[in-house]
């Protein structure tokens, strides 16, 4: 067992844990965005920044560091506070995110947290990029004016299902997720159908046909029923 | 206690945040008592009036109108409110701003005389739909799609009885 500190709170880990597991453990709230329970982490979106007091102050992901013996982390402050608050005024700020006809409204883990985090406006210009849609799929549609890029998509592809569809193309603002060599996603070969992505991700820029402003509720916790009930070979 | 001089104004939005605030329904009564609707869409007044309290404004910044009145308003009242989605993100409105503006006209109104496209009798639409707070300074934020009437009520209260309005958490959300 490893001891450390939590918003001065003394909680104990076990040695394969995240700064994340442990405070979930403590019931202390971290806001995450592209973590998702039964993927990798891989600490893209930020959000669950917390700062190391005897390490200076050093801020890193929760949900991609590991406990350590004697950390002091800050998981709730001002400067927190401000920095979460940044980097989702930054994400509505680089895609078209219009949650009044977005179909995941109601449903949207990012819409969840600007309440959350006490966003009530965005201070940087937005930048009304303009994005395609992929409707090719016979069942789902990807709308990249939606996305933010935390490769919850990408992983669940990987990781879960095997098929390795999605990935990244593109460099910083101008990435976009991708389905094999940038085939519309309906002819993407090694596509299965079985519609993982868009449970996982947490906007509404994966969806299912069909649904209209509003009704696309997601189920991401079924990415972690899966891997539990499937565990994939260890070491 | 002299009445809050209140006023609203429309821009480019739907006029649902308009009838959600005429969903108060009997708060209405209260709100008439301790205010005064000084300018407004559902008021029959022309000019912006001076020494206004509370501005609410719903809708984007989209057409040079806007702009003008826009800047009177910041002049004339101490407060000014971001009324709605609309007013605080650019929203429904926003949609046209990743295509240039001649072609939204042109496919709207077709190739002859187009209206909006240069300045005349209907004002210049502005190449982007805009928050308001991309042209003056804002004071309070009021977000929703429209904002709920309780939501509103509830901002309302707080500033007719001179405190600073927060709102958090539910009240914030978007859409």
């Amino acid at each position: 067992m490893i001891t450390l500190r939590i918003d001065d709170i003394p909680v104990q880990a076990e040695p394969d844990q995240t700064i994340l597991d442990a405070a979930k453990a403590a019931g202390i709230r971290i806001p995450t965005l592209c973590h998702l329970p039964g993927l990798s982490p891989v600490g893209a979106c930020r959000l669950c920044l917390v700062e190391i007091r005897n390490w200076n102050g050093k801020l890193v992901p929760a949900c991609a560091t590991p406990v350590q013996e004697g950390l002091d982390v800050v998981a709730n402050s001002d400067r927190l506070r401000e920095l979460r608050r940044t980097i989702l005024e930054l994400l509505f700020a680089e895609r078209n995110h219009i949650c009044a006809f977005c179909v995941a409204n109601g449903h949207c883990e990012l819409q969840d947290l600007a309440a959350e985090l006490g966003m009530d406006h965005v201070r940087f210009p937005y930048r009304f990029p303009p994005l395609p849609l992929d409707a090719s799929h016979p069942k789902f549609g990807i709308d990249h004016n939606r996305c933010i890029l935390c490769g919850r998509c990408v992983r669940a592809c990987s990781e879960v299902e095997g098929a390795m569809t999605w990935g990244f193309a593109g460099r910083g603002i101008f990435t976009l997720i991708e389905a094999d060599l940038g085939d519309p996603w309906g002819d993407a070969k090694t596509c299965t159908g079985c519609g993982k992505c868009v449970q996982a991700c947490p906007t509404g820029a994966l969806f299912e046909k069909g649904r209209a402003t509003g009704e696309q509720e997601k189920r991401p916790a079924i990415v972690a029923a899966l891997t539990e009930r499937r565990p994939r070979a260890q070491g | 206690m002299p009445k809050v001089r209140v006023a609203t104004a429309w821009f480019s939005g739907c006029s649902g945040c308009h009838m959600s605030f005429l969903d108060l329904d009997e708060r209405l009564l209260e709100f008439a008592g301790k205010a005064e609707l000084v300018y407004s869409p559902i008021v029959d007044i022309k000019e912006f009036p001076d020494d206004v309290d509370v501005t609410l404004i719903e809708g984007a910044v989209g057409t040079s109108e806007h702009l003008h009145l826009l800047a009177e308003i910041r002049r004339k009242s101490r407060l000014l409110v971001a009324f709605g989605d609309c007013a605080v993100t650019g929203n429904v409105p926003s949609l046209r701003n990743p295509i240039p503006r001649e072609e939204v006209l042109h496919a709207v109104y077709g190739d002859g005389s187009v209206p909006g496209l240069e300045g005349g009798e209907v004002p210049k639409l502005l190449p982007q739909a805009l928050p308001l707070h991309a042209v003056v300074r804002v004071d309070h934020f009021l977000p929703g799609c429209p904002p709920p009437p309780d939501r509103i009520w509830k901002f309302l209260r707080q500033l007719l009885a001179g405190k600073e309005p927060e709102l958090a958490r539910e009240d914030l959300r978007f859409g």
